[in-house]
């Protein structure tokens, strides 16, 4: 049975704050944190907005775009490392506002970065076994850095929903390959407002290891490289990364183009690779490959290798695209950005 | 607001959700369940709106009740929605954005909480279309 994307939708809150803004407050050379991390800007989410609403928004743009008949729905798997509850699902909420409840399942994933390709899986799962029809995945985030740290530079906002099913695919996924290994490079404890990381030197054996490992994986086992590829995406932290990991398996500057939007959008960690996705998909035609790779702290890598069918033209334009989400932003100072991620408390 | 009222209406608040009477045509928000106007010749349905509608009149909040603080100032507008029923919900756009006849769309927001460990309140507002 071939299992693929029905359908994808994405959403971006509309508040950004360039980097030299925040670079100005901590008296940090913004030129060459800019230049370091090549990013530009990040998003920031509304006062109003949190994972639950950009995954219920991504979410309504891919069954809009797909026209799909919530009905069918079988499985809502939410991935995230910012569920605004300790307990109570992300999911269920979701549920309710696509009407999809009650005769489903749900669930919330949490892996850094990679919570939200891990329900693409499950739900390939589900929907290859014959166990559920259609299944939703969704990955959104609303990333916090403390104050003045690194990561604060590019804790973003945004998310991306792919309803997964095995027939009107938009996208054939031929097979998926994960690496995961018990690695301390990134964390956050329960009750603790911003992550902890092992700082600089956890890039090569997080990231890269992780990446190059689950990448290489796929690619052995079904038999593909690099130029067999139109796109490639990978999970995208900063500018930096994404770009020289393509360049280290093989990949062209070219064929990561479409997809990495880090440097206007920042990292939106599990919403990061999935959007990047639905950027190449608002743009690839029939018979293009795409190969996708996330990833997330803790650690561990999902590839997938895509192929696109001419149903991607009768959805394209049903839905905002990437480009559109990151169009007329709201520029807003430290102050304003403050107060937007709750770093201020009344 | 308690738990349990806000949990009753969470269709209406999550989709519009409101009704529609069939015989005359008319459409309800918040949903009513007898038609004022055909009584008891009504016939009652579910209706889920679009969404879409115009500002009718609006006010800035500068000083926002328990639970809202954090997102004040705000545009509190009544809109029409393009089926006929009107309603009062937020427009979140800069009060410079906001302007008599704009047109809406609905969006899916965090309304408010109750406290730092209560409960969460989503449902629907407005940004401009
Ligand atoms: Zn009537």
């Amino acid at each position: 049975m071939k299992v693929g994307i029905v359908s994808y939708g994405a959403y971006v809150p509309r508040y950004r704050i360039k980097l030299e803004e925040i670079a100005a407050v901590w008296g940090d050379d913004a030129k060459s944190i800019i230049g370091g991390l090549k990013v530009n800007e990040k998003s920031v989410p509304g006062l109003d907005e949190d994972a639950i609403t950009i995954a219920v928004e991504a979410a309504r743009n891919a069954i809009n775009r797909g026209n799909v008949d919530v009905s069918r729905l079988g499985a809502i798997y939410c991935g995230s490392e910012s569920h605004p509850y300790a307990v109570k699902p992300t999911s269920t909420i979701v549920a309710a506002a696509v009407e999809a409840e009650p005769n489903l399942t749900a669930a919330d994933f949490e892996f850094a970065c990679k919570a939200g390709t891990a329900a693409i899986q499950t739900c390939m799962g589900l929907v290859g076994a014959g166990m559920i029809d259609i299944g939703l995945a969704i990955g959104s985030d609303v990333s916090q850095g403390a104050p003045g740290d690194a990561l604060e530079y590019t804790a973003a906002a945004g998310g991306a929903a792919y309803i997964i099913g095995s027939s009107d695919l938009t996208a054939v996924i031929e097979d998926t390959f994960s690496f995961t290994t018990d690695t301390p490079d990134f964390w956050r404890r329960e009750g603790m407002p911003y992550p902890e990381h092992g700082g600089r030197f956890t890039g090569e054996p997080g990231y890269f290891k992780h990446v190059t490992s689950a990448a290489t994986g796929l690619m052995d086992k079904i038999g593909t490289k690099p130029s067999d590829y139109d796109y490639a995406v990978f999970h995208q932290p900063n500018g930096k990364f994404p770009q020289n990991v393509a360049r280290k398996l093989g990949f062209t500057p070219e064929q990561i183009k479409a997809g990495l939007v880090v440097p206007r959008l920042g990292n939106t960690y599990s919403g990061s690779c999935m959007i990047g996705l639905a950027a190449i998909l608002d743009q690839a035609v029939e018979g293009d490959r795409i190969f996708m790779t996330a990833f997330g702290s803790g650690a561990g890598s999902d590839a997938f290798s895509i192929t696109v069918t001419d149903k991607i033209e009768e959805i394209r334009d049903a839905g905002p695209k990437v480009e559109e989400l990151l169009q007329n932003p709201i520029y807003m100072d430290y102050a304003t950005y403050a107060k937007h991620k709750g770093k201020i408390k009344v | 607001m308690t738990v349990a009222r806000f949990w009753r209406k969470i269709p209406n608040r999550y989709n519009l959700i409101g009704t529609h009477c069939t015989t005359c045509g008319e459409h309800y928000f918040p949903p009513r369940q007898m038609c004022p106007t055909c009584r008891r010749d009504g016939k009652i349905e579910n209706h889920k709106f679009e969404g879409k509608g115009e500002v009718v009149t609006y006010t800035v909040i500068h000083t926002a009740a328990k639970g809202y603080e954090m997102q004040a100032p705000y545009n509190l507008a009544v809109i029409k929605l393009d089926e006929g029923p009107s309603l009062t919900g937020q427009v979140v756009c800069g009060k410079e954005e906001m302007e008599i006849g704009m047109r809406v769309r609905s969006v899916f927001r965090k309304l408010g909480e109750e406290s730092e460990k209560g409960m969460i309140y989503y449902g629907t507002k407005f940004v401009p279309e």
